[in-house]
């Protein structure tokens, strides 16, 4: 892969620290992670060294290094979400899709993360899967919830 | 479309305009497509209404607004008549929705539907024109919006985010415009100061004292800063401020910064809320057409720009040095203070930073005068504050409400009590840094003396209800095991101390307790508290201690009795069926991802215990609460 996108958002941006964190953002929107040979790119074009661009994107939760499934779930573990069983969710959600928290599935079709709140309390326990968010769940509800996105 | 507002002449021909926005001469369909709204279907209502108009070519409008607050009831969807009441409806669908329009067209109201009539309770209408509509309550009579008082929340949930125009109609911007040609920064200052206003982040510093320590601050550029990184789970006020009100924050940070001396602005967003991210954009690009943000504000000398930052998903970061450090770039890391930011901030500029509802409540308080705003409230903690209901609570959703009232009308007459009515139990406030406040402290009058008193802090404004099924030791566990994430590592005492806090917690919860261990939790805390260079780790053992003050007898069930009383710590219990109340549905069985549940149809089943991982989907899907926990 050339990485053409990324080469784009690079030179678009200026040879500054502050805009490291912006920059890293869009190359994951891009891309869904944040590829090696993408950061060693970024480390040389804005003149910042790669320990500390690989120490920014290793600090940030929303940074991933690994490649993402298709769809990412997003389990929340907000306080509203554990008092109504949040915790159940993604234990149901492990069994259902046979991966860990954290992972991605075998045909990289979901990736299963956990977030401390989506502040969506109101409709505890919720999921958010790319950018629609599922509330007020119970584990009977998530295989027809899985089953909508292919 | 942009016109540059020049003067206030200029202002009021758009607040004209607004007006007619909100209030047509033809029937006005508005739905609320917040985050809330949009997990419970609004997109689809909105989409179905919207084309359904066209397709039958009806002379309606189709709107969209923020979060109207009763989260409990979305999608609401609020009709405006010309010349009768405006009537909300809760819990639509897109079937619900066309039939409404159906209704419309034969000039009928859905009264089965309606949850309250009249949109906003700022705004009592005349019962004359109410006539036929008597039996659907008015907005503010029911429980849920009697007690409230809105001004963070003023606009939320009753005008377009995305229209400007609309925030100028409610008053948008005069408070600017008053402020820009009539005030000093002096006397703005002071009129903050003796609002009484405090930080709505967490801590309650006094906004006027922080606004005038940067003012007074020698340097030629200096920064304002809008905290949006709502990291406290539960709360979740700042982002429907940003998603439903964009503008007074907007309004809010641009006489701020007048006051202060500054010319460029941030806003800190968390990444965990892409719509308010969105509204803001659009937000700001319109404030900048219409010359409220830019050069010559106003046709004024004053000038200002706003930069919008995303967060990163790091907690620390709603730590203001922590903050400062992700927006030049670089790991969230507090560091010591002093120098405060007032002194030495962003780029080591003297930078004040305030959060989203304290910028909200800014133009108020300049529009209605500091001594209007004081008299809300109770002798330390001014004016409103606006909360997150949520939990084992019947009325789920955001209220505003003066300071001083009490938890139990929070709970009980606005929240409607607990959920399938069972026991309360306490309140969670002050997210990881607050703490557990028990059923005995019902009437505590909420503001932040009060709160810290209690063992706890207002933080942001979360309140997570807990009945007599949530064990607070795994509560305690569930925040340790949050902060032990989110600590960013600098002090070994917060890196190290939590860990082990968390450790200690969970042995005590998986049925390894010690005798001792609650002696021990409490000597580890201290240190943890005292050592800490940021309010992370300074707060970190907050929720051990408000629980094991509270409610050390559950804490010693687990030690001792390797009991866990409200039935969550999965080493500690077991389920059961009933055989007296089990129909013989099968539903469990049928869910049971082990097979671990046997029995024949129409007769009483049985749990393997060896077979059983206590995923508790037997426990959800009984109809006939026939599964127990022991």
């Amino acid at each position: 892969m050339e990485w053409v996108k990324a080469r784009e958002i690079i030179s678009q941006s200026k040879e500054r620290q502050e805009s490291l964190i912006e920059v890293l953002q869009d190359i994951q929107a891009e891309y869904s992670y944040l590829p090696r040979e993408v950061l060693s790119q970024i480390s040389w074009e804005l003149k910042i060294p790669l320990s500390q661009v690989l120490r920014v994107a290793t600090f940030y939760a929303a940074f991933s290094l690994k490649p993402r499934g298709r769809h990412l779930i997003n389990v929340c573990l907000g306080t509203a979400c554990h008092v109504r069983g949040g915790g159940r969710i993604l234990e149901k959600l492990e069994r259902e899709l046979e991966i860990k928290s954290g992972e991605a599935s075998s045909d990289l079709k979901f990736s299963l993360e956990t977030v401390r709140c989506i502040g969506c309390c109101s409709l505890a326990p919720v999921i958010r899967i790319d950018e629609d968010t599922h509330g007020r769940l119970t584990q009977d509800k998530i295989p027809r919830i899985l089953k909508k996105y292919t | 479309m942009g016109m540059k507002i020049k003067t206030k002449d200029d202002l009021i021909k758009i607040k004209e305009k607004g007006l007619r926005s909100i209030s047509p001469d033809k029937i006005k369909i508005i739905v609320g497509m917040a985050t809330c709204g949009l997990a419970t279907g609004a997109l689809e209502v909105f989409k179905t209404l919207s084309q359904e108009v066209d397709k039958q070519k009806l002379d309606f409008i189709v709107a969209q607004t923020g979060c109207l607050g009763f989260c409990q009831r979305e999608p609401l969807v609020e009709v405006r008549i010309p010349g009768r009441p405006a009537i909300i409806y809760q819990e639509m669908t897109a079937k619900k929705s066309k039939e409404l329009l159906t209704a419309l067209t034969q000039k009928e109201i859905k009264k089965e539907w309606a949850m309250a009539r009249s949109g906003n309770g700022a705004k009592p209408i005349r019962d004359s024109i109410s006539e036929g509509l008597q039996e659907i309550p008015l907005y503010d009579q029911i429980p849920f919006f009697k007690k409230q008082q809105k001004i963070a929340l003023r606009n939320c949930g009753f005008i377009d985010p995305d229209n400007i125009e609309e925030y100028i109609a409610e008053g948008g911007y005069f408070s600017l415009e008053k402020a820009l040609r009539t005030l000093s920064p002096e006397k703005i200052i002071n009129e903050i100061k003796e609002s009484g206003l405090r930080g709505r982040g967490g801590a309650g510093f006094p906004t006027g004292l922080k606004w005038s320590y940067c003012r007074k601050a020698p340097a030629e550029t200096k920064y304002v800063i809008c905290n949006g990184d709502e990291g406290d789970p539960g709360a979740y006020m700042d982002r429907s401020v940003l998603e439903g009100d964009p503008h007074s924050v907007l309004e809010g940070m641009l006489i701020g910064s007048y006051a202060i001396g500054a010319k460029e602005g941030y806003i800190y967003v968390r990444a965990e809320y892409p719509l308010a991210i969105k509204k803001l954009k659009k937000a700001i690009q319109q404030a900048e057409e219409y010359g409220l943000l830019g050069e010559n504000i106003l046709g004024t000398d004053f000038s200002f720009q706003i930069k919008l930052n995303r967060g990163g998903g790091a907690f620390v970061c709603g730590e203001e040095t922590a903050l400062m450090a992700s927006i030049e770039g670089r790991v969230g890391e507090p560091r010591l203070r002093p120098p405060y930011p007032a002194e030495k901030g962003l780029w080591d500029k003297p930078t004040n930073i305030n959060n989203v509802e304290t910028w909200a409540n800014v133009p108020v308080i300049i529009e209605k005068g500091a001594n209007w705003f004081s008299k809300i409230g109770t002798e330390k903690s001014k004016g409103t504050k606006v909360f997150s209901l949520v939990g084992k609570v019947k009325n789920t959703g955001l209220l505003e409400v003066p300071m001083g009232i009490t938890l139990k009308e929070i709970v009980f007459d606005i929240g409607g009590g607990i959920l399938n009515n069972k026991k309360f139990k306490a309140v969670q406030t002050g997210g990881p840094s607050g703490g557990c406040i028990p059923a005995e402290l019902i009437d505590l009058k909420v503001d932040y003396e009060e709160l810290t008193q209690a063992g706890s802090m207002m933080g942001s404004g979360g309140m997570i209800v807990m009945d007599e099924n949530t064990c607070m030791v795994d509560i305690a566990r569930y925040f340790l095991s949050f902060l032990k994430d989110e600590s960013c590592g600098k002090c070994t005492s917060c890196r190290e101390g939590i860990i082990r806090l968390y450790q200690i917690l969970t042995d005590i919860c998986e049925g390894k307790g010690k005798e001792g261990d609650i002696e021990l939790l409490e000597d580890l805390s201290s240190v943890v508290q005292s050592v800490s260079l940021c309010g992370l780790g300074g707060t970190a053992p907050n929720p051990v201690l408000s629980t094991i003050r509270y409610f050390r007898d559950e804490y010693q069930a687990h030690i001792k009795d390797k009991k866990c009383p409200a039935g969550i710590c999965k080493e500690l219990i077991q389920y059961f069926i009933l055989a007296d109340k089990c129909t013989g549905c099968i539903l469990c069985a049928k869910e049971c991802p082990e097979k671990a549940i046997s029995g024949e149809r129409k007769k009483p089943h049985l749990i393997d215990q060896k077979k059983c991982i206590k995923c508790g989907v037997c426990f959800e899907v009984c109809h006939y609460d026939a599964v127990e926990i022991k």
